[in-house]
């Protein structure tokens, strides 16, 4: 790991600050992406910002919707019980996340912001169609996520917050890879006000996406039985040694199944 | 260089680290401490796992200034003098090590499971271990000294 200047943000718009005067600066959540991305010298920033210190980034709200601080973490969000009665998918898929450890320190903000295609909160973001808060802004979730660990945040933004609106059904279905946990394929299905959506996260060539067969077929009928014969195509998808793109699409069709069985 | 100060398994210490530091090496290097391991640069195999404010972390992943303040405890803090803490004698009695390399991190995961979950069941216990990578035993004696433990912990 390369050295740098570390810097502790006591508010959101210190952390905006010393990003802007940095020359190559990056904040900090809990560091299990940026750490190991560090280690393996995929990135060398001047200064890193460590947001942990900052004040009103962490905490869940529950009224109509969820909100979740981009600094809480996943153990919090799996815990909590406004969550499991609100939106119990989202509980369950933060219990999800890698072991106990990462979930003890990894957050929801740093998960957005990285954008891994394999990431299971982008997943819930999109599906539920969640607005992501920033110092500036507020970004719909259908916007925010550009690509392989691409998102519409500027260089100096920072995520305050994510706030997902409940639904009338909604199921998170992981295939977890054997080995690393994350998933190979995950599926999202949300029966909201604005209809049904289907993200899929793991299995996209340029991350999290909407599988649009999937949503119109349960648009009309919302059972398991409505997806027979619906199938995904392997264009588009990864194909890696996990998996093959036809295996990930086979996934992504037998799990929204699943997903969907587990809520009927 | 900047200077860290937390308290270690009770000790209130301070050093001089660079910024790209991590607990663990400070842990290790300057505070000899070498019970807790590093066994991988992934952050997947848990033997570098100690507890900041009671909550279990991987050491590896996180930087000695991001323990600025903390109170961190390691396998070294854990006897109380001549005797074992409940879960090192459960690993004892119940063949729950051979090489010995994950097990600080397992008796550190551990604690923390039994203190959330006091009657974690076996299905539990295997689910919390998922940062925890042994490669010798098999697991099935370290989930036999879990559950032992957590009998003898008050669960
Ligand atoms: C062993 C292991 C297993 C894992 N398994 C899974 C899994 O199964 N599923 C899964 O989804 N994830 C998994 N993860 C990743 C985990 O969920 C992390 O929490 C997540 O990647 C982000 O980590 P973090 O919150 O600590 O952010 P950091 O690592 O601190 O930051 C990540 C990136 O986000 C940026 N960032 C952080 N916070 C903000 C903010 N508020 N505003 C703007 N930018 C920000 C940082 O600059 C950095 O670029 C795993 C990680 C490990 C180490
Ligand atoms: S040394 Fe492997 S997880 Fe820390
Ligand atoms: S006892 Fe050897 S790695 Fe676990």
């Amino acid at each position: 790991m390369h050295d740098f200047n570390y810097q502790k943000a006591g508010s959101v718009a210190d952390a905006v600050s010393a990003l802007k005067a940095a020359d190559d600066g990056t904040v900090m959540a809990g560091g299990m992406t940026l750490l190991p991305t560090l280690k393996q010298r995929l990135a060398a920033p001047s200064d890193v910002i460590d947001l942990a210190g900052a004040s009103g980034l962490s905490g869940i709200s529950v009224s109509g919707g969820v909100t979740i601080g981009a600094m809480t973490t996943h153990a919090a969000v799996a815990g909590s019980t406004d969550v499991k009665g609100a939106l119990p998918a989202l509980a369950g898929l933060a219990e999800g996340i890698g072991d106990p450890q990462v979930r003890n320190r990894g957050t929801i903000g740093g998960s957005i912001a990285n954008n891994d295609p394999a990431a299971d909160y982008p997943a819930a973001c999109l599906a539920l169609g969640a607005t992501i808060k920033t110092d500036r802004r507020e970004i719909a979730a259908d916007d925010f996520f550009n690509g392989l660990f691409e998102t519409a945040l500027a260089e100096d933004e920072v995520i305050t917050a994510v706030s997902f609106p409940t639904a009338e059904k909604a199921v998170y279905i992981k295939f977890p890879n054997p080995a690393s946990r994350y998933a190979l394929v995950g599926v999202f299905v949300a029966k909201t006000a604005a209809g049904v959506r289907v993200a899929v996260t793991g299995a996209g060539d340029s991350g999290v996406f909407r599988a649009s067969a999937l949503e119109q077929a349960l648009s009309s009928n919302f059972s398991a039985s409505a997806l027979n014969g619906v199938a995904v195509s392997a264009d588009g998808l990864m194909s890696d040694i996990h998996a093959s793109a036809e295996y990930r699409a086979h996934l992504i069709t037998t799990m929204a199944k699943r997903a969907v069985t587990a809520v009927s | 260089m900047p200077t860290v100060s937390m308290t270690v398994n009770g000790k209130p210490v301070s050093g001089e680290v660079e910024a790209r530091t991590l607990l663990v090496q400070f842990l290790r290097d300057q505070l000899r401490l070498t019970g807790t391991h590093v066994g991988c640069d992934t952050s997947q195999c848990g033997a570098c796992v100690v507890h900041i404010d009671g909550e279990s972390a991987k050491s590896c992943t996180m930087l000695a200034l991001q323990a600025d303040g903390a109170a961190v405890t390691t396998i070294e803090g854990l006897a109380d003098g001549e005797t074992l803490h409940p879960m090192q004698e459960a690993f004892r009695n119940n063949h729950g090590l051979q090489c010995g390399f994950c097990t600080p991190g397992m008796v550190m995961s551990a604690i923390d499971l039994v203190k959330k979950n006091p009657k974690a069941s076996e299905t539990e216990i295997r689910e919390w271990l998922e940062g925890n990578i042994c490669r010798c035993t098999g697991y099935h004696n370290i989930v036999k000294s879990i559950q032992e433990a957590a009998g003898n912990m008050g669960g």
